[in-house]
């Protein structure tokens, strides 16, 4: 058995030998440094609550909350990430290879989150700052009350999108199923076409910035009348 | 000409159904366009735990010396997982209330108090604030479906976290915070456009039902180190079912709150209409624990209307291992104070009724973000208070303990009471006075 303590900064955390608590363990008390976790078997909470700027890859599929809540670190799921991946993610990257769950990089403040493949329904709900970048499409209520931060889809976005949403920006390049209530197409201006390039860099995923339509609130719902009661 | 006789009249009467207050309510209605918003919990009539007596000891049984014989209050709350259990010196905590929906001088004098009483405070819809956490010894973090201002470090600061599935004022319901409340700090600790009537979310991000629930809680588990408590709150509508899911969801202590339990604000229909009272919630709670063999290891709970000792005595006596406390606790501080008669009549109301919480006029500077009337509330004094009101409870409490021969506040147990009512020995389950009948019992 490995144990927390025995594993060094460049380590090779594997699941099949070690418990997830005390995989986390180590994970959370690095400072620094690169991190394998082997055989993560789609278990669950893996390399959440991070505080440090330490690189992990996740070899495989990874279970529910994987970098939940993460702060500074680097992490690269190599697979499919279940529900809530990098959720209240605050700062730092979570990069998932193959396809997200439910409720990718849900409530998010800050930080960078990547799925390189497709993002199930409620993707970036409640967001509240994060960038959240997508290579195929999302699903149903996607961006769910996103209060701030952008969401660029390379592929189409489900029914509902940015329903009840407040400050956040939804960029789409393929079509949109349905807009969700309080939801409208904005104007593409120089600036967010600069906002959607710059986030394709930082996410390392090619496409035409100027092929993106803009989503945003009507701001229709942020002070209670009686005549919008059909939209509440 | 003689006279005619008068012939008598019966007085005007008012229909009982649309009595002055469905009418007012209905012209009300008529007029604005909007349902009714206010704060505080269920108004109406309820069967409650003043249906409820202690039988004392007697010659069967033996009490204890009024001032010679200890009567212990101390509990320890989510021991059946957490590395660090919290030790609470009285069974009667503060509930989460929000920095947002009250002043940082309320949230401040809430911990003064709790911390001399040697009890809990716990944080609300909006997230930690420095002063909060600074002026409270043991300080409960909630988790809920907004998730505003939710971040790792608050949740490793805490003593312990409460997921927030639901509350007794509104089972089902999200928040609301309305404009006037939402000031540059309140809105920047949210995320939100300051001035806006904001909303929160009925149901969580990340997760739908008790299964992914429990996932849930081993990711805050992980986050925190397995050290602190996780506790589950819900509103009382189906308790038996909500207290088994939460104890397989893997909760340490489930908080259960009654249709009485306040709220900084909902709509009347909703606080009145849904839901159920506090006294019928215990008994299934606590059978739910004892089929799961956890009574007393998963702790519970209870809030909604706890106003004084016997209150407390007869919630433990239930099966209860604590209480909480929000309205009562509030008042303690000076809400709707008589004093402040002149400044309630202006607001159109009456000391003692004052319940547009969500407005932020406050007279007491407790429900409010205007730094003025905020300013009026010392929260050393309001704290001093607070401690004076949770002794004189625990008081009470270890008074009715002795008095049916416990030498601990748990002890005490439903063979202690019985029942003024039929319908309150039938959702107390305990026998009504003078019989040996439990409705439903046989
Ligand atoms: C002003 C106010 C604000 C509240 N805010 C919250 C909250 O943010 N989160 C929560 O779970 N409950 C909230 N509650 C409910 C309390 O936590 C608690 O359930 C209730 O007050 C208990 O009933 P009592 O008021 O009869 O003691 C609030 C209650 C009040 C009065």
């Amino acid at each position: 058995m490995m144990t927390a303590e025995a594993i060094t900064n460049a380590g090779v955390l594997d699941l099949a030998e070690m418990s997830v608590r005390d995989a986390n363990a180590t994970l959370q008390a690095a400072t620094e440094g690169a991190f394998t976790l082997r055989n993560p078997g789609g278990r669950h909470a893996l390399a959440c609550g991070l505080m440090h700027p330490v690189s992990v890859t996740v070899e495989g599929h990874a279970g529910y909350y994987c970098g939940g809540m993460n702060k500074e670190a680097e992490i690269t799921i190599r697979g499919n990430a279940g529900t809530g991946v990098a959720e209240n993610i605050m700062s730092g990257i979570v990069r998932v290879t193959g396809d997200a769950s439910q409720s990718a990089g849900a409530t998010g403040h800050g930080g960078l989150v990547v799925i390189e493949g497709n993002a199930s329904a409620r993707c970036g709900i409640s967001m509240k700052g994060v960038d959240i970048v997508v290579g195929g499409n999302v699903g149903h209520m996607s961006a769910f009350m996103a209060q701030a931060g952008n969401l660029v889809v390379l592929g189409d976005a489900g029914e509902d999108l940015g329903d009840s949403i407040y400050e956040a920006r939804l960029f789409v390049r393929g079509s949109v199923k349905r807009l969700g209530t309080d939801c409208i197409e904005k104007e593409m201006r120089p600036e967010h076409v600069a906002i959607v390039a710059g986030l394709l860099d930082r996410a390392g995923l090619f496409a035409d910035p100027s092929e993106f339509r803009r989503y945003g609130s009507a701001r229709r719902l942020y002070n209670f009348k009686i005549d919008n009661v059909g939209s509440y | 000409m003689t006279e005619q006789p008068r012939i008598p009249r019966t007085v005007p009467v008012k229909s009982a159904t649309f009595d002055d207050y469905t009418l007012s309510e209905i012209r009300r209605a008529a007029a604005t366009g909007l349902y009714d918003i206010r704060g505080g919990g269920a108004k109406r009539h309820l069967p409650h735990f003043d249906d409820l007596l202690f039988l004392g000891a007697s010659m069967s049984r033996y009490p204890l010396e009024g001032y010679r014989e200890k009567c212990g209050t101390e509990v320890v709350i989510g021991a059946r997982n957490a590395k660090n259990p919290i030790t609470l010196r009285t069974p009667i905590t503060i509930a989460g209330m929000s920095f947002g929906s009250l002043s940082a001088q309320a949230k401040e004098a809430l911990g003064r108090g709790a911390n001399a009483a040697g009890t809990s405070t716990t944080t609300g819809d909006g997230g930690m604030t420095p002063e909060e956490r600074e002026s409270s010894n043991t300080l409960v973090y909630q988790l809920l479906p907004s998730r505003y201002g939710m971040n790792p470090d608050h949740l490793r600061m805490a003593d312990a976290i409460e997921v927030v599935v639901g509350q007794g004022a509104k089972p089902g319901g999200g928040g609301m915070l309305l404009g006037q409340k939402i000031t540059e700090r309140v809105a920047e600790m949210r995320t939100l456009p300051q001035g806006i009537d904001q909303r929160s979310a009925c149901r969580h991000p990340d997760w739908t039902g008790p299964d992914d629930l429990e996932i849930k809680i081993q990711e805050l588990r992980e986050i925190t180190g397995w050290r602190v408590p996780i506790y589950i709150k819900v509103g009382a509508s189906r308790p038996y079912y909500d207290v088994a899911l939460a104890v397989k969801a893997g909760a340490d202590a489930v908080v259960l709150d009654g249709m009485q339990g306040g709220t900084a604000a909902t709509q009347h229909v909703f606080i009145e209409h849904v839901g159920i009272p506090t006294l019928a919630a215990i008994r299934p709670a606590v059978q739910a624990l004892k089929d799961l063999d956890m009574h007393r290891k998963v702790q519970l709970i209870v809030s909604g209307g706890i106003r004084n000792g016997a209150d407390v005595a007869k919630a433990l006596a239930l099966g209860a291992d604590a209480v909480s406390i929000g309205t009562a606790a509030l008042v303690a501080l000076g809400d709707n104070d008589p004093a402040l008669e002149a400044e309630y009549q202006k607001l159109g109301t009456t000391a003692g009724a004052y319940d547009d919480w969500h407005e932020g006029n406050d007279p007491a500077g407790i429900t409010t973000q205007d730094p003025r009337l905020a300013a009026r509330l010392d929260p050393v004094a309001a704290g001093r208070r607070l401690a004076n009101y949770l002794n004189v409870m625990t008081l009470e409490l270890q008074t009715i303990a002795r008095a049916c021969g416990k030498s601990h506040v748990l002890n005490l147990e439903p063979e202690d009471l019985v029942a003024l009512t039929v319908e309150s020995a039938a959702m107390a389950g305990v026998p009504l006075a003078g019989t040996n009948w439990i409705p439903g019992q046989g």
